[in-house]
């Protein structure tokens, strides 16, 4: 049945991207040392970017490495670096009583979730060529964003924008306290 | 599928046997030439810098010295490959192979020549050219400061550490003017692949984007890809007589090489792009010569790559290494705000002339206003420091020299 409605190609490189995926999502969960995790999360990344070029998404795919693979995790291995958390064993501790418990029953109840909405619900994923150009008219990846971006969604963007920009001169002004003036000198 | 065909019209008629034999040979001949390259670039470098500072250079080898790196290589092919008892194995096995693949990756995006008739079918003379075009170059530069990063951690060693730190806060600050830069060139021409960015720029030297889009983007670029490949001057990634080596001071043996090669590689697959993006690529004239006129494209690609190879030379024997300090302001201070407001204004004379101007009008004012910014936190006098002691703060000459005078007016 799923080789009559997709062709072998996109079979494997499902198959490949989900391999890619769980792996590095359980190597994030189950390795010891932090970078080690790192690694993992960044090969997840990548795995969900091969996903993205299977359904023709090719901007997404490059942007999620670039932001994601290229900044981010690059960030998360910084400060793993310069505070030297690494190699040290806290992953013993429980910080919070029964957190163990609670995760299980988190997972529990979002894996069940996500399959009774992938049993209930139609969206828009299978044959790329389906999918893809249910949305697209012919036009490509970059124009469909900046449209739906600047047009449709044009308040939810800057609302981001406008949040973002909050977040980071709160950090930075967190961060950058001025001391007393007579305490500095 | 009309898909692929739309990305390349080598996959116009399906894909058959013939199809898929000459992206193979493709590929190839891809791989074995830029290999050939970097062994060139290695004795070019060393020769050129060799006569810059009056020496001698490579000799021995070969016509020139033309064979040094193949002895090189073979040298370090049989040393012996140490592992530090401190290293985390995996990821210091890992890191060469991740500062090697990117640059491999980079080049397949290059256009090196215009389109060629072989049985039938329309072959462009670049490996790959995917819809998302020169982003990949983007993602796969934010993909190489993993190779440098995580080979300096790995070693468990102090020096290489602090150099791979260095070498992660400089490679993502430049990161940001770089896209900038060429986010103006994918407005200019409408497209991200780079192919389309090259035949846009064909018809002549007024059409590329070196004068098309002004000046100041390319300068941006240059500055910028030369802190990205971590090359002199702005090297303090590999500061010797800071860091002893740099990330790769660990390394023997072929992991080394293998580093080495990176790096050169690097530095011929950005002068490449640098072609590309604003100097047309395999444009400029073709003489009518039949049978051998494709040939011409590839040439012009060819000297116009040397010339910034050797560019990147020339800056490695006559520029003085920046002081970090200095390196972080010019990224961030200088370059950000300078391709963001000339995106800014490339964009609005793409709308249309008054919005152009009143684009540059904004420029100008926020130019004013960073400017007061700036001098407001270079003058003051307390605060600031609650997070990290004085240490790293060295104030410039200029700077000193002014708060001096000021003290000596009051």
């Amino acid at each position: 049945m799923l080789a009559l409605s997709y062709a072998l190609p996109s079979i494997i490189v499902f198959v490949a991207s989900a391999a890619l995926i769980l792996t590095g999502a359980v190597g994030v969960i189950t390795l010891k040392n932090p970078v080690h995790a790192a690694l993992s999360l960044i090969m997840t990344l990548f795995g969900v970017a091969v996903a993205f070029i299977a359904q023709q998404a090719d901007f997404l795919a490059a942007v999620q490495i670039i932001v994601y693979a290229g900044a981010i995790v690059v960030l998360f291995l910084f400060v793993i670096m310069f505070l030297g958390v690494d190699r040290r064993e806290g992953v013993e501790v429980q910080p919070l009583v029964g957190q163990k418990t609670l995760a299980l029953f988190g997972v529990v109840v979002t894996i069940s979730g996500v399959v009774f909405m992938m049993a209930r619900s139609h969206w828009v994923t299978g044959i790329p060529s389906l999918s893809g150009s249910k949305l697209a008219n012919g036009a490509h990846n970059v124009n469909q964003l900046g449209t739906s971006v600047f047009t449709t969604y044009l308040f939810a963007f800057e609302a981001t924008a406008a949040l973002l920009i909050i977040a980071v001169v709160g950090a930075v002004l967190l961060a950058r306290r001025e001391r007393s003036t007579g305490e500095a000198q | 599928m009309n898909w692929f065909a739309s990305v390349d019209p080598l996959y116009a008629h399906g894909t058959t046997g013939i199809v898929i034999l000459i992206a193979i040979i493709k590929i190839v001949v891809g791989f074995a030439s830029i290999m050939g390259a970097v062994t060139l670039m290695i004795w070019f470098e060393r020769k050129a810098i060799s006569k810059m500072q009056s020496r001698i250079g490579p000799q021995r080898w070969g016509p020139f010295g033309l064979l040094q790196t193949l002895a090189d290589g073979i040298k370090l092919f049989f040393k012996e490959d140490l592992i530090p008892a401190e290293a985390d194995r995996f990821v210091f096995k890992l890191a060469p192979y991740l500062s090697l693949v990117p640059a491999l990756i980079t080049f397949s995006i290059v256009p090196v020549g215009g389109t060629l008739h072989i049985a039938g079918h329309t072959v462009q003379l670049q490996i790959a050219n995917p819809p998302m075009g020169i982003l990949v170059m983007l993602a796969m530069s934010g993909i190489s400061v993993y190779g440098v990063m995580l080979a300096g951690w790995a070693s468990g060693s102090k020096y290489p550490l602090i150099s791979s730190v260095r070498a992660s806060a400089q490679m993502i600050s430049y990161e940001a003017a770089l896209g900038m830069t060429i986010v103006t060139i994918i407005l200019a021409t409408g497209s991200l692949s780079t192919h389309d960015i090259v035949t846009a720029q064909a018809h002549g030297i007024w059409h590329w984007n070196l004068i098309r889009l002004g000046i100041v983007p390319f300068v941006v670029f240059l500055i910028a890809i030369t802190a990205e490949l971590n090359r002199p001057p702005f090297d303090v990634v590999e500061a010797e007589t800071e860091l002893v080596g740099g990330f790769n001071t660990e390394y023997s043996s072929l992991r080394f090489a293998l580093f080495y090669l990176a790096e050169f590689m690097n530095t011929i697959t950005m002068s490449a792009i640098l072609v590309t993006l604003f100097f047309g690529g395999p444009a400029g004239y073709v003489p009518p010569i039949h049978h051998f006129a494709w040939i011409f494209p590839i040439l012009w690609f060819l000297g116009k790559t040397v010339a910034f190879a050797f560019s990147y030379i020339w800056f490695r024997a006559a520029l003085p290494r920046f002081r970090y300090d200095q390196l972080m302001d010019l990224g961030w201070k200088r370059l950000i705000p300078l391709s963001l407001g000339w995106m800014l204004i490339v964009a609005g004379f793409l709308v249309n002339r008054w919005w152009g101007l009143s684009m540059i009008v904004t420029v100008i004012a926020g130019w004013f206003v960073l400017t007061r910014a700036y001098s407001l936190g270079a003058d003051r006098t307390s605060g600031a420091d609650s997070v990290l002691p004085e240490v790293g703060q060295r104030p410039t000459p200029s700077r000193l020299y002014r708060q001096r005078t000021t003290k000596g007016e009051k």
